[in-house]
């Protein structure tokens, strides 16, 4: 019978010639990735009585929720973390203001096609995009990960979505993935492993493949897969830090679901308050004042969303009772986005430019939202009190939707705003 | 066998209003956790939590972001088990790890109201509501045996300890 990735890959790293939906495996992740939540981990980890890292060489941390730190208690954290991975030997560290882990882990060559990584975060599923199964996990788990390495795992049945037609701009994967969600629902996928497929995810680009898979887990899904290709190889050229084999779902793969959608059918897609199934198309909102517009986050803080955002804001001035943040998710993309001139076209119209990292997205530290404010935001999650007060609203939207939006003050179905010099 | 009174809750009772994210990076005792468990969802539950009381919610619980402080909050503020339809598996682990019991129970959950007692027999693996049984899948071996050591630390440690000649 024919497999799908998700059993192809755990049958593979538990050495196994295959395994059954269910299966529980017991495996070695090739990465584990843990971010500012190192400094609780490593608490943990010293509750084992071990002195040393297991395989320090497996472990990848990122300071990026709260940086740079905004409390005495966050610059605590940090300092513990710095003196923990200096004692631990744990050279792939990357301090505040690198990038956001969802975004260094891809940029540093980490996430591999046929790979296992797992990382005490939940949007850990983003590097399925490059043909990894990849899965969050919790902290005492990654705490037992740097005791023993190892770990067990449950072999998830498997959803396949299959998108055929073509995106019409400026309609992205972000509308795409808002717009299935809102279908299947916040546990419309869960414990499963969701394969994207079809040509239109073919024709994506890694960067807006990557949004599929960020928010994979947003459907409950515990991983999102799309097949590597030529564009996954040519971006892991010179960033790969290991060799990889690239692992496919076999042709007569069972899934427990398949899904279909056209692309070309779709238009901008907005998950309004307060939960990420809550989704519209953009008509239905058009209007809502807002106060805060929010672009960046590890769902869509790429060169390509700063492109897209920039093109609505070319020229303009955002209006006025809205701030508006722009949060690139990686130095690499700021730098990018420099040499491009986006960060000036935003700066002119008024937005204030953070340095790489969480930011707002998770109202820990920048950019928090008072009683009664309406953000919108390009983030991944709209929960009650997530960006700050439990009496503010954020309605989740794609680049372009928030750019329009930020410009008009009210939000703004994006294909309906002349576009600045851009287009 | 465990008997307590009933916390009800809906569906998709995601982790920001469990253990809000502005605490998340805050370093804290268990305890401390305790009296933000499930801030947002009802203000009334940090204060009203009796030891031994059971949550029992809809579909999805714990969905959101892998923050453990949301299984470690509810078992720290007495919390003998979680019941719900579904988990999400991040904190369905979680759970685990903190030695917090989790049931999923795909029917009975609507009959269970707030304040209602109920027991949970994990043995037979049944929920008994108002005289009527339903029952729920037993957890597999390797879970089962994180929590009856109590949690993943005390297991890993056992398991550190017996791995030594
Ligand atoms: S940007 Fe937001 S969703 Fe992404 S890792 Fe940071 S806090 Fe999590």
């Amino acid at each position: 019978m024919g497999q799908t990735f998700a059993q192809k890959v755990l049958a593979k790293k538990a050495g196994l010639p295959s395994v059954a939906v269910g299966q529980i495996v017991d495996v070695e992740p090739d990465f584990c990735l843990s971010h500012d939540n190192t400094a609780a981990i490593a608490k943990t980890f010293a509750k084992f009585g071990v002195e040393k890292v297991k395989n320090p060489e497996r472990f990848v941390i990122v300071l990026d929720h709260t940086v740079p730190a905004s409390t005495e208690e966050y610059a605590k954290g940090h300092k513990e973390i710095r003196e923990f991975v200096a004692k631990q030997g744990i050279k792939a560290f990357y301090d505040a203001g690198v990038g956001i882990c969802h975004q260094v882990l891809p940029e540093m060559g980490f996430a591999l096609p046929g790979s296992l990584v797992l990382g005490s975060d939940s949007h850990t599923t983003a590097y399925g995009a490059l043909g990894a199964f990849s899965a969050g996990v919790g902290r005492s788990e990654m705490a037992a990960l740097y005791a023993t390495s190892r770990i067990w795992l449950k072999t998830p049945a498997s959803f396949k979505i299959e998108v055929v037609g073509k995106l019409k701009e400026p309609v992205t994967s972000k509308d795409l993935v808002l717009k299935i969600i809102g279908d299947i629902g916040a546990d419309g996928a869960l414990y499963k492993s969701v394969e994207y497929a079809g040509e239109a995810i073919e024709a994506m680009s890694l960067s807006s493949r990557l949004v599929l898979s960020n928010m994979a887990v947003e459907m409950g899904a515990k991983n999102g897969y799309c097949a590597p290709d030529k564009k996954t190889f040519a971006f892991l050229e010179h960033r790969a830090v290991a060799e990889y084999t690239p692992i496919y779902p076999d042709a007569e793969a069972v899934y427990e679901r398949t899904l279909g959608y056209d692309a070309s059918k779709l238009g901008p897609q907005v998950a309004k308050p307060h939960t990420v199934d809550n989704v519209a198309p953009v008509e239905e909102v058009e209007g809502t004042k807002i106060h805060q517009a929010l672009l960046g986050t590890c769902t869509n803080g790429r060169l390509e969303d700063l492109r897209l955002a920039a093109r609505y804001l070319e020229g303009k001035k955002i209006a006025k009772g809205v701030r508006m943040i722009v949060l690139p998710a990686s130095q690499e993309v700021l730098l990018e986005a420099l040499r491009g001139g986006l960060i000036e076209i935003f700066v002119r119209a008024g937005a204030m430019v953070l340095s790489p990292g969480c930011g707002p997205c998770l109202g820990a530290h920048q950019g928090v939202l008072a009683a009664g404010e309406v953000c919108i935001s390009t983030a991944n999650r709209n929960f009650q009190g997530r960006m700050g007060s439990s009496e503010a609203s954020t309605y989740l939207a794609s680049p372009a939707t928030v750019a329009a939006s930020a410009v008009a003050g009210v939000i703004t179905d994006p294909r309906k705003v002349g576009r600045g010099g851009g287009a | 066998m465990i008997e307590g009174k009933v916390w009800k809750y809906g569906d998709d009772v995601n982790t920001d209003v469990i253990f809000a994210g502005k605490y998340t990076y805050k370093p804290m005792t268990p305890a401390e956790m305790a009296e933000h468990a499930l801030e947002d969802l009802d203000p009334t539950f940090a204060k009203g939590v009796k030891p031994g009381d059971i949550l029992v919610a809809g579909a999805n619980f714990g969905c959101g972001s892998s923050r453990e402080q949301a299984a470690t909050c509810i078992k720290a503020s007495g919390v003998a088990a979680v019941i719900a339809v579904t988990f999400s598996r991040i904190f369905f682990r979680n759970a685990i790890n903190e030695g917090l019991p989790v049931v999923e129970l795909a029917d009975g959950t609507t009959m269970i109201a707030k304040d209602d007692t109920i027991k949970i027999d994990f043995e037979k693996g049944v929920v008994i509501h108002n005289g009527k049984e339903y029952r729920f899948p037993a957890l597999p071996k390797e879970v089962l045996a994180i929590l009856n050591d109590g949690g993943l630390i005390p297991h890993v440690k056992k398991a550190l300890a017996n791995a030594k000649p």
